[in-house]
């Protein structure tokens, strides 16, 4: 497995494309820091947690069935996990049957988020086939009264030396899988794998591409009530009166219900729910405030509302002489997650039990969040993951769950399906929030950098439930649940400090993280957390040091990186992409290049891209993009690819255009005319994507990966084009304008 | 000025005169000699800047840029009832743009439509106003295009059949219809008004779409400002023969064009979209100078135009009874967003307000409901969803038709379902309104704040 | 009651005149692949074929449809039995959560029943209605390129290219 792996993406999939060049350097870096520990004291992943095989694991005799607590959210992972279980069990693929999560079947594995599904769940369902295969055979051994050792397993079966085969589903009996998985597990030789590492085609789109039932939105139980909810026009906004009389007469209206400033209104169908609710929403009158900051001025109200500050990082050399010091301050807006379908969740309770099927990233928190709002035991409460559209990260999905919930309540015995509309996905979702970063760097005489000082300010990143205070039925409810305090998220992961740390050697360097608790704008976790502004910044600030330093980029941050593995998917996007250091773009075009390790301990992503500017209107065009990955062993090369394009696609629209916009009361973008994002007429010309597999090595994920080193690398070619370096997103073509004719 | 008589008519006319003015042997204009392409450096910053503000103001760049092709190109192709006509490469580009014209060779060309080499222009090119523009202005706009990003672009050969492809008649017409005197400021008016005039009248040009031409495509001086064609749009009446429901305000335009929309007058679209988009970005200064000059063309208020009449429910009523047809297809397909209550831009327009129901020439209505709004790529802008594909033609008609009686005082149209299926055919291009501003009401109880 | 006819059958469907199509078809048909994205006419996921033209369910009220022929998602082939757009949405693996691509799908289909073999800038011009939150476009081109292929190749087949009116 040394030699270079080339699959050409034509013949995997008969389809013209982008290439898959794919490195195989697993025994060259066997003894790479990541490498699993040999003598772990507890099982690896989500093994951890729950260490029972039975819980990933279950054979019957209708086979053979998976079990993971997370949730496909169209990351594609459940294809992943049956390749995985499949390979480690020696089934066909298409024979397993995977079960996703759902509170009364799978494990607890928290939320599904923070790429960490293949490193969790995936580690999980990898170590318990495993382990699980090897019950089989020991139980095959003793049936046969032959060594372990001659026994082999294919298709569902073991297989002795002459050939007698005794199937999975014959040699399980009782509690057989009920036992607690071993730290260790012999796990296959990834020269030998059939399965894992191939571009199996994804399971779910088949049912997507032909109008199959696939999302939650497409439940119909029998005898459903549509409902809708009317939320207040602002945050905190109190219900001073509402008439329901003539809502309650209105065709198909079957039930209204107010509970505070909890509006909701049930009807037989859904279009009459909508007219319903427009009624409703006419009838009801709130009392606002205005207390939102001013949005031109929010790098300045963040840095002025009161910090915690913590020093997460320092690092000192003293003998380092400075020659030349930048500083320059980098800001995001709060931005929107902006799913194409609005959230939706069915509920049904029926002799005091409720049952929710929600998109939520987390059944088991949102579980206990629904419990104490309902005042019910959490026994009582039954949540199903049923996919969504894609939320990339803390949307809408929760709160609409806990609507359902809480409308349900009121409809005993009858399945409730709550559907959000477009504006209250966008006004009410949960942002990403809003960061500033400040930067101080010197470089030394040699064009080194020679000391580092990034500060963050930023408010957490998850205000996921767990209570019931993070849900907005419960916040407004008349006996209401407060909001929990807000924590922020510990390192080495991290919230709004999340990539903070360079991941560069810098002799001196000092990171401060300045938490602020105050959320002026409700915000939650969004696809990369802080990952995104910090990467955008430090990238942003290398690139602004290379130039000073006279350096090419690429080669600056070589200059600056010893991490073999980083280096390897800097080189090979720097190749693909073409670059060379002494190139100068066509006019009006300009390339940018950045590179990051996601969280400092996941996938690492490099990516070049060409922009061209028009000089005159000042509108951006991602031209092209080429990115290298390195999500340690690849279970799927397409579905990786299919992630990080879509990674520098979604971060290419956050970057160029987006920004949620309100003004002293309300949040003012809430469709798609005041938060547009991305069309057609702007997608690139092409995107190759080039993954550096690692047989052997731990799965990295890579949902998040690619959000910041895309960012950062459009910045850097506008900068290229331009002339001119922003730093302040969005990069919007008024801005890019303003800087050009500045 | 489409019938083909009066065309007809033209031909022979412009033949006569040619004859005639070839025989004076007035025509003939000398080639200015060529010079060697002035590098960028040469021009002093804030020149460049005054003229990027002036050429903004002239619109430059929407005939002379192909959509999605390199600014100031040219090679957009301009529909004229003589055939049509290819805008020309403005970049300083020396073989195929203007990269060997002097200034003198561009200000006679602005002055007098004659290029550098001596060839009369098309009066599509409409120097028949930026005669007006002054010498300052002219260097101005100039060193602005100097400056460009120099494109190789050949023009494209004109398709005009004879005898509108001999350049020599274009002199005729500019004997007929050209008048070399630039702009003189009126002392009774103030300074304000006088530059919003001199703007007006001169480098925006504004009478090329809103003023009605004759059968040799010239504005008709009598009719300034009485509505005209462009793009197969109607250019609305601007003048006291306004349909606006509502009577313009200096105040009015000046919101208008510079944000691309007006509670009481609804979002530009169509060619206008691009004008108030080019507007938003220059001194507002001149935006209110255009403002004020265009508010006091259009005439104050009379009674017979205060707004929405009271007897609009008793027309409404009526016209019900008469269209059930148009009228559920009002209720179904529009009402939702027309009577929604949220603010423009981003709510519709109430249709009681709407210029284009009140006007006399459907098209511009046939436009939005057939095409509606597309977004602006990555900005905030105004979305309406076109209804060609649910509606056919008996079915807009009978919108239309409804539209017309409930929400306007005027007789209804005649040839509704001829004028759209031409509108099919035609309507391609323009669907976009302007980018809107940031902090417009979003929300249908949104407080208006400043 | 009012008559609607949908994938080639008639419907005879209770509701009002200014019910938009989506509802319609979600609701009373019990059909998924119309989706609900904005209600509004402005992210194309709720979009259907009408009389052959893409057209936006959630704006399209029932007093539009009378007398007109219905396609939706189901109508152009199954799981077992793709249609020629299908297939090339599976072999380009063209979705991540996939809840935009069905209405990206019948704009498609209406494009390519009316132009066989569009130009890439075509597609993309065509598909400006439509919003994609995932980042999937350049496979949703790529789709779009195959289909045009494998719609060409099925032509010698009619029996494998249902076409949508």
């Amino acid at each position: 497995m040394n030699a270079p792996v080339i699959i050409d993406r034509r013949r995997v999939l008969a389809g013209g494309g982008a290439l898959i060049v794919s490195f195989s350097l697993g025994s060259a870096l066997a003894q790479q820091p990541d490498a699993p520990a040999a003598a772990a004291p507890s099982p690896p992943g989500s093994l951890k947690t729950s260490p029972y095989l039975d819980a990933w694991i279950r054979i019957d005799a209708n086979g053979v069935e998976v079990f993971t607590g997370k949730a496909e959210l169209g990351q594609g992972f459940k294809t992943a996990f049956q390749q995985i279980a499949a390979e480690e069990l020696d089934v066909a693929f298409e024979s397993l049957k995977l079960t996703t999560a759902d509170t009364r079947l799978t494990a607890n594995e928290g939320y599904t988020a923070g790429s960490n599904s293949m490193k969790d769940s995936g580690t999980a369902i990898q170590n318990a086939a495993a382990q699980v295969r090897a019950l089989l055979i020991a139980e095959a051994a003793r049936r046969l009264d032959l060594p372990a050792e001659s026994l082999q397993t294919a298709d569902g079966a073991v297989i002795a030396p002459d050939g007698k085969r005794l199937s999975y589903s014959e040699l399980v009996a009782g509690n057989m899988l009920h036992v607690q998985a071993q730290p260790t597990s012999k796990l296959k030789d990834p020269a030998t794998f059939k399965v894992i590492g191939r571009p199996v085609p994804r399971v779910d789109i088949p049912a997507k591409v032909t109008g199959a039932a696939a999302y939650v939105q497409d439940m119909r139980l029998p005898g459903m009530g549509h409902a809708r909810v009317v939320r207040p026009p602002s945050y905190g906004a109190q219900l001073s009166e509402c008439d329901t009389s003539a809502v309650e007469k209105l065709p198909g209206v079957v039930k209204v219900i107010r509970d505070g400033n909890f509006l909701a209104v049930v009807a037989e169908k859904e279009f009459q729910s909508i007219k319903a609710m427009n009624a409703l929403a006419a009838a009801a009158k709130w009392n606002e405030t205005a207390r939102l900051p001013k949005q031109d001025d929010l790098p300045n109200v963040l840095t002025s509302l009161p910090s915690q500050d913590t020093t997460i990082f320092e690092r000192g050399n003293p003998a380092v002489g400075i020659q030349k010091t930048i500083e320059a301050t980098y800001t995001r807006p709060y931005q929107a997650h902006g799913s194409i379908g609005p959230s939706c969740a069915v509920a049904h309770f029926v002799d005091g039990s409720m049952t929710v099927w929600t998109h939520t990233q987390g059944v088991y928190p949102d579980r206990q969040g629904i419990a104490e709002m309902l005042r019910i035991p959490p026994a009582s409460v039954h949540l199903i993951h049923v996919e969504g559209s894609g939320c990339y990260g803390h949307n809408g999905a929760d709160d609409a769950a806990a609507d359902a919930a809480l409308i349900a309540r009121a409809l005993p015995g009858r399945p409730v399906r709550v559907q959000w509309m477009r504006e209250q996905e966008h006004a009410w979702e949960p942002f990403g929030p809003a960061m500033v970063t400040k930067l101080k760097a010197s470089l030394d005489g040699s064009g080194k950098i020679a000391d580092w000082n990034f500060d963050v300010w930023s408010n957490t990143h998850s205000m996921r439930p767990g209570g019931a205070g993070s849900m907005l039925a419960a916040q407004h409810m008349a006996q209401p649940f407060a909001v929990p305090a807000p924590k922020p998220l510990p390192l080495p992961e991290g919230g709004g400090d999340r990539n903070a740390i360079p991941f560069y050697n810098f002799p001196n360097a000092r990171v401060v993280h300045h938490f602020i608790s105050e959320m002026p704008l409700r915000i939650s976790a969004m696809r990369a957390l802080g990952a995104y502004h910090n990467v955008f910044s430090i990238e942003s600030f290398m690139d602004e040091l290379a130039i000073i330093a006279g350096a090419d980029p690429v080669e600056f941050r070589l200059k600056h990186l010893d991490d073999r593995r980083g280096r390897d998917v800097i080189e090979k996007a720097a190749q693909a992409f073409g670059w060379k250091p002494d190139q100068k773009p066509p006019p009006d075009r300009g390339y940018g290049f950045a590179f990051a390790r996601y969280k400092n301990l996941a996938a690492y992503c490099a990516i070049a891209s060409e922009i061209e500017v028009n000089r005159e209107t000042g509108r951006p065009r991602l031209v092209r993009a080429a990115a290298a990955v390195d999500s340690g062993q690849v279970v799927n090369p397409d579905g990786l690819i299919n992630q990080i394009e879509g990674a520098i696609v979604q971060s290419m629209s956050w970057t160029l255009y987006e920004s949620v916009t309100f003004d002293d009361t309300r949040i003012t973008s809430i469709d798609w005319q005041t938060y547009p994002i991305l069309r057609f007429n702007s997608v690139p010309e092409s995107i190759e994507v080039h993954i550096i597999d690692r047989p052997g090595q731990p799965f990295l994920g890579s949902g998040e990966t690619g959000q910041g080193p895309a960012a950062a690398s459009i910045a850097n070619a506008v900068a290229n084009a331009t002339g001119k370096r922003l730093r302040n997103l969005p990069l919007t073509r008024k801005r890019i304008k303003e800087a050009i004719d500045a | 000025m489409r019938a083909s008589a009066r065309i007809i008519a033209g031909i022979v006319a412009i033949v006569l005169i040619s004859a005639a003015v070839a025989a004076f042997a007035i025509a003939w204009r000398p080639a200015i000699a060529a010079i060697d392409p002035p590098g960028p450096q040469s021009f002093d910053d804030a020149l460049v800047k005054r003229g990027r503000d002036l050429a903004a103001i002239g619109n430059c760049s929407d005939c002379h840029t192909r959509r999605g092709a390199k600014n100031f190109a040219g090679g957009l192709p301009v529909p004229t009832p003589f055939g049509t006509i290819f805008s020309t490469n403005i970049t300083p580009e020396p073989e195929t743009g203007i990269g060997r014209w002097s200034e003198a060779a561009f200000r006679r060309a602005m002055r007098s439509g004659v290029n550098r080499e001596g060839q009369h222009l098309y009066p599509t090119f409409p120097y028949d106003h930026f005669t007006n523009v002054s010498d300052e202005d002219d260097r101005a706009l100039y060193a602005f295009l100097m400056t460009r990003q120099p494109v190789r672009a050949a023009a494209r050969d004109n398709q005009l059949s004879f005898p509108f492809n001999q350049r020599l008649a274009i002199a005729g017409w500019k004997l007929l219809f050209l008048r070399h005197d630039t702009y003189q400021p009126d002392p009774k008016q103030s300074a304000e008004w006088n530059r919003g005039a001199y703007l007006v009248e001169g480098l925006a040009h504004c009478g090329a779409c809103h003023t009605p031409r004759n059968a040799l495509g010239a504005e008709r001086v009598s009719a300034q400002f009485a509505g005209g064609d462009v793009d197969d749009w109607h250019a609305y009446a601007i003048n006291d023969q306004s349909r606006s429901p509502v009577p313009w305000t200096a105040d009015a335009l000046f919101a208008y064009l510079r944000e691309g929309w007006h509670p009481d007058h609804g979002t530009a679209r169509g060619p206008m979209a691009k004008v108030v988009s080019n507007l938003s970005s220059v001194p507002a200064s001149d935006v209110r100078a255009i403002a004020a000059y265009m508010a006091g063309v259009s005439g104050a208020s009379t009674s017979d135009r205060t707004g929405p009449s009271e007897a609009a429910l008793t027309r409404a009523r009526t016209a019900s009874q008469a269209n059930a047809v148009g009228a559920s297809i009002y209720t179904a397909a529009c009402a939702s967003c027309h009577e929604g209550g949220r603010p423009l831009p981003y709510g519709g327009v109430d249709l009681r307000l709407s210029t284009a129901i009140s006007s006399p020439d459907p098209r511009n209505l046939i436009n939005i409901v057939l095409s509606g709004i597309e977004a602006v790529e990555g900005e905030r802008s105004p979305i309406m969803p076109g209804f060609a594909a649910s509606m056919n033609d008996e079915q807009a008609s009978a919108l239309l038709n409804y539209l017309r009686a409930r929400f306007s005082d005027q007789p209804a149209w005649t040839g509704v379902e001829k004028s759209i299926q031409d509108a099919r055919r035609t309507q391609t291009v323009f669907l976009q309104t302007s980018p809107a501003p940031r902090n417009a009401p979003a929300d249908p109880q949104q407080r208006e704040k400043p | 009651m009012m008559t609607l006819k949908v994938n080639g059958r008639e419907h005879q469907v209770d509701a009002e005149t200014d019910t938009p199509l989506l509802y319609v078809l979600r609701d009373d048909l019990k059909l998924n692949a119309a989706k609900f994205g904005c209600g509004l006419g402005q992210c194309g996921s709720c979009t259907v074929i009408v009389d052959g033209k893409a057209v936006l369910s959630c704006v399209t009220p029932m007093v539009l449809l009378e007398g007109k022929q219905v396609t939706t998602l189901e109508g152009l082939g199954t799981i077992a039995e793709p249609a020629p757009i299908q297939r090339a949405f599976m072999e380009e693996q063209a979705a991540q959560c996939g809840y935009c691509i069905p209405g990206m799908m019948m704009r498609a289909q209406a494009l390519l029943q009316r132009n066989s073999k569009p130009t890439d800038e075509q597609i993309r011009a065509e598909l400006e209605p439509h919003l994609c939150r995932c980042g999937t476009h350049m496979r949703i081109l790529r789709a779009v390129h195959r289909a045009a292929r494998l719609m060409d190749t099925a032509e010698a087949s009619p029996a494998a290219n249902r076409s949508a009116r």
